[in-house]
């Protein structure tokens, strides 16, 4: 069946069967593989995408729910040229090291810092426990998103 | 030392250069990849612990639309093996005791775990193929599962009818003579303690795609990681082909931790696959399948005695382990089994030494390394025994620690010797008592170590200590190769792999110092594929910066001599007097550009035979719900030292994220069955990973006072030590916090249902 939605700005239409990913949707078919599956079941959140703004796992989100939705993915949250304020500071915290779970992480990071800028270290934990990353220990993930607040605290209205 | 490096990059905390791609959703992991004509592998996996294959009928799995093949063992014609199906070959102590044991890459008589492969589908798709699965009709005629090593020791059902015995080998460690030192001792203690059953899960499932070009009769296989070249050697022969007419090619690999990387059987099945139906042919894992299907590792019970003087100093050890190795003999299997009666006694001084490991086969996913084999669970029930001995001698037990720790006038000091294998193993260099000095301080021991066994707001509080040491640098090689590039930079290439520990940035630092020329320079590192390097060895044992790193060290120099011999002549000066200045070579008072000699290029090695040591000590503050068998870390300290950190930034990374994995080990991970062989960990909610909320309390202090003396960089192995004494540093903890209940904790997990089932006992 066909879906209309929008990725990172653009308006897509894609024929798909009902019971595609979102994720599966984006990768193969959008070849936006920024978006990584791990798990399929809801757990580690390397999948997270923004449906609309909210972090949504998208392997569990079929594609024909995205039906004239606004989805970013971590390309959509990317620069042409160089790093964000937030990746530039997961960089220096060295808050990635394989990189499989990293754009689940961006993801989940700005969906948080553009709601809650002034939030603390227990609330990024809370809400960086949904996204399993297997090499970090998660110490400097959790450093780098909060040395990454003052950028999205200009950026308030 | 070859030469005294101008120290610039080397030591920096260097922003890593692959940052960059993944950071921006950039990378290019093997399910990244797409081709024309690309079909979907699919695999049909044992849903029996134990059993006879009667019979598998395909056909109603070809009926399905969009399904272009099934493979099973019956496509397999190999004249190199009775069977025509191919053997895994094991890469590490591959001795003839094993052989009847490795695994076939796919069942064609027997099923012997749960997840066993037994049929490939090829498909339009993954969805299709999925469907298919479900059409396929096995008849497996169902044998006794042997789930447990104890139950394997019986020998009732046998796992290989050929050997009749499920037991594949004895490892025996070996040093003094420990009978005779436990005779005369005037203190000993037994114990008999276990490990949970682990597995190095990688975030990235494994992932194989596979191109046949058959007019050229070229094999190009992507998703290599940690061992390609051993890996082309194997595929080499199953599929009976040469080498050379077979690329394999490492793409961005999501973890590996030990695990990923080793030679599966899906490495042949898919390969196979691309050639029998001349298509290009992909395979992506799910994570149930990689639960399944990916080495496990750790499950060991230990029958352990220790001797000791009054005054705490260590005469002796003996006893017996036990490792559940699951069903065949796989790539690295043995290592485990074999690291951890050796490598039992850490960092302390044993004079007398006499364990045997036996390694046991059972109805369950096969063993392999993962992260710290054998280390993690030696250096449990080293560490336990310690605090045991400490509290029955009345000595305390940082101090009976310091008086058994290796002095640093003693290395090298060997260690236990492990037989079958003759393998020799001694430490190279460091100062440990240094490093637990520093670890008390940063601690604040004397004054925090109070609090141990205190109720203090309904939670008690325990102090944990572990001291460790951690193996590194495997040889025998690492080749690396220098060219210069038509801009006039420099391309490094290695035969080492990454598995994202950010060697495409130490390597370029160690490069760039070593030629004293800006990081910019050093255009592209290239690692982990065939075609790169004339050989190479890989990315395990913590070897990448050392044995890579020296290798690059040594390219250099041959570079640099290649390159004044080059220059000489053209500049009409002496070679002695050529210098490379940035993109410039200047001899005889004139300069050509670099890119001038475009194309000239070196390869250097480095071999080796010894092995690093780093070292360190954790100490934790943890406190223990009673009501809950609840553990929270209120502060945790690791300090190693690491003989020289190329790159402090990802030294400290390799440090808390081995870290949290030990963590993970110590209180939450376990993969479990039941007494038929049925796996019951298969998802991400039943097997317990750490989370960011878990353990938020970490700090570490990286070291480099005592460089290692068997490598020029000076550099240690260090990606490991984080892992190893977490086991014993967290049970220690809980033994200390719960001591008014005599609980001694002698199992990991320290899951909240086993402490509570502890101070159940203990309250008796």
């Amino acid at each position: 069946m066909p879906v209309k939605f929008e990725v990172n700005g653009k308006s897509v239409e894609v024929e798909v069967e009902p019971r595609l990913t979102l994720a599966d949707c984006l990768r193969h078919y959008l070849r936006l593989t920024g978006t990584h599956v791990g798990c399929e079941h809801g757990v580690c959140g390397a999948c997270t995408v923004l449906i609309d703004g909210a972090a949504v796992r998208s392997c569990l989100t079929l594609a024909v729910q995205a039906e004239g939705a606004k989805v970013t993915t971590v390309e959509g949250l990317s620069l042409e040229e160089g790093l964000t304020p937030l990746q530039a500071s997961f960089r220096k915290h060295h808050a990635l090291q394989c990189g499989f779970c990293t754009p689940g992480m961006i993801t989940t990071a700005h969906a948080l810092l553009s709601e809650e800028p002034d939030c603390d270290a227990d609330r990024v934990r809370e809400v960086l426990s949904g996204n399993i990353c297997r090499c970090t220990g998660y110490i400097s993930i959790v450093e780098a998103v909060l040395d990454a607040r003052s950028s999205y605290k200009k950026t308030m209205p | 030392m070859t030469r005294a490096l101008r120290n610039t990059f080397i030591g920096a905390s260097i922003e890593r250069r692959e940052d960059l791609r993944f950071l921006r959703g950039r990378g290019t992991y093997v399910d990244d990849l797409q081709v024309l004509g690309l079909l979907y592998a699919v695999i049909l996996r044992s849903s029996v612990a134990h059993g006879r294959v009667r019979s598998i009928d395909v056909s109603g799995a070809l009926k399905i639309e969009g399904v272009h093949a099934v493979i099973t063992a019956k496509d397999m014609t190999s004249k190199d093996y009775p069977s025509g199906v191919p053997i895994v070959p094991m890469r590490l102590q591959p001795l003839p005791e094993f052989l009847p044991y490795e695994q076939p890459v796919i069942a064609y008589e027997k099923v012997r775990y749960v997840g066993e492969p037994i049929a490939v589908v090829l498909a339009a798709s993954v969805a299709i193929g999925e469907d298919a699965l479900e059409q396929i009709a096995v008849e497996i005629e169902e044998l006794p599962a042997v789930a447990t090593w104890q139950e394997a020791s019986k020998n009732q059902s046998v796992l290989f009818d050929v050997t009749g015995t499920n037991r594949s080998l004895t490892f025996e460690a070996r040093k003094g003579d420990a009978d005779a030192a436990f005779k005369d001792a005037p203190y000993t203690r037994r114990e008999r303690m276990r490990t949970g059953r682990h597995y190095g899960l990688t975030m990235e499932p494994r992932g194989v795609m596979a191109e046949w070009d058959a007019a050229n009769n070229k094999l190009t296989v992507s998703g290599a990681s940690k061992v390609p070249f051993v890996n082309r050697r194997i595929l080499a022969k199953q599929i009976g082909l040469s080498e050379t007419d077979i690329e394999l090619i490492e793409n961005d690999v999501g973890g590996g931790y030990g695990a990923r990387g080793e030679f599966y059987p899906e490495d042949f099945l898919i390969p196979f696959a691309a050639k029998h139906v001349n298509r290009p042919v992909k395979w992506i894992e799910d994570r149930r399948e990689n639960l399944m299907a990916m080495n496990h590792a750790r499950e060991t019970e230990a029958d352990l005695e220790i001797a000791c003087h009054r005054d705490g100093t260590i005469i002796a050890l003996r006893g017996e382990m036990y490792t559940d190795m699951g069903a065949y003999m796989r790539t690295n299997g043995a290592v485990g089994a074999r690291n951890a009666p050796q490598f039992l006694t850490g960092p302390y001084r044993v004079p007398h030494h006499k364990v045997d490991s036996h390694l046991w086969m059972t109805n369950k996913t096969p063993v392999g390394t993962y992260r710290g084999p054998g280390r993690f669970e030696g250096s449990f029930y080293m560490e336990r025994l310690l605090d045991m001995v400490a509290a029955d001698l009345g000595i305390d037990r940082i101090e009976l620690r310091r008086r058994n720790l290796i002095g640093k006038a003693e290395h090298p000091y060997k260690l236990a010797t492990a037989q079958p294998t003759n393998a020799h193993d001694q430490t190279d260099s460091g100062d440990y008592e240094e490093t637990l000095d520093r670890c008390l301080k940063e601690f604040n021991y004397a004054d925090v170590s109070k609090l141990g066994g205190k109720l203090i707001d309904g939670k008690y509080h325990g102090i944990g200590v572990a001291c460790f040491i951690e193996g590194g640098a495997a040889g025998p090689k690492e080749s690396a190769r220098l060219e210069v590039n038509d801009d006039g930079t420099i391309t490094v290439y290695l035969g080492t792999s990454s598995v994202g520990q950010g060697v495409e940035t130490i390597y370029a630092q160690i490069a760039a110092d070593a030629l004293e020329v800006p990081m910019e320079r050093i255009r592209h590192v290239y690692h982990g594929s065939t075609g790169l390097v004339s050989d190479g060895y890989g990315a395990y044992h913590s070897r990448s910066v050392v044995m890579g790193g020296s290798a690059v060290l040594d390219a250099t120099q041959k570079f640099l001599g290649l390159l004044r011999e080059a220059a000489g002549k053209r500049l009409g000066c002496a070679e002695s007097n050529v210098t490379l200045d940035v993109d410039k070579v200047i001899g005889g008072g004139v300069s050509l550009p670099l890119k001038e000699f475009a194309g000239l290029t070196a390869e250097g090695a480095f071999l080796n035979h010894k092995h690093t040591y780093s070292y360190g000590t954790h100490a934790t503050h943890i406190t223990v719900d009673a009501r809950l068998g609840h553990i929270q870390i209120l502060d945790y300290v690791v300090v190693q030292d690491v003989g020289r950190a190329i790159n402090p930034l990802t030294v400290r990374g390799q440090v808390i994220g081995s870290l949290v994995q030990g963590l993970g080990g110590a209180v939450l991970e376990d993969l479990k069955y039941d007494a038929q062989g049925q796996f019951l960990t298969g998802s991400l909610a039943d097997y317990l990973l750490p989370t960011a909320s878990d353990f938020p309390n970490l700090r570490c202090f990286v070291t480099d006072d005592h460089p290692s003396p068997i490598n020029p960089l000076g550099a240690k192995g260090a990606g490991e030590g984080g892992i190893v004494a977490a086991g014993g540093c967290m049970a220690n903890a809980v033994a200390n916090a719960l001591q008014t209940f005599h609980v001694e904790p002698r199992a990991l997990p320290l899951s909240p249902a086993y402490i509570w089932e502890l101070l159940q006992a203990g309250r008796k």
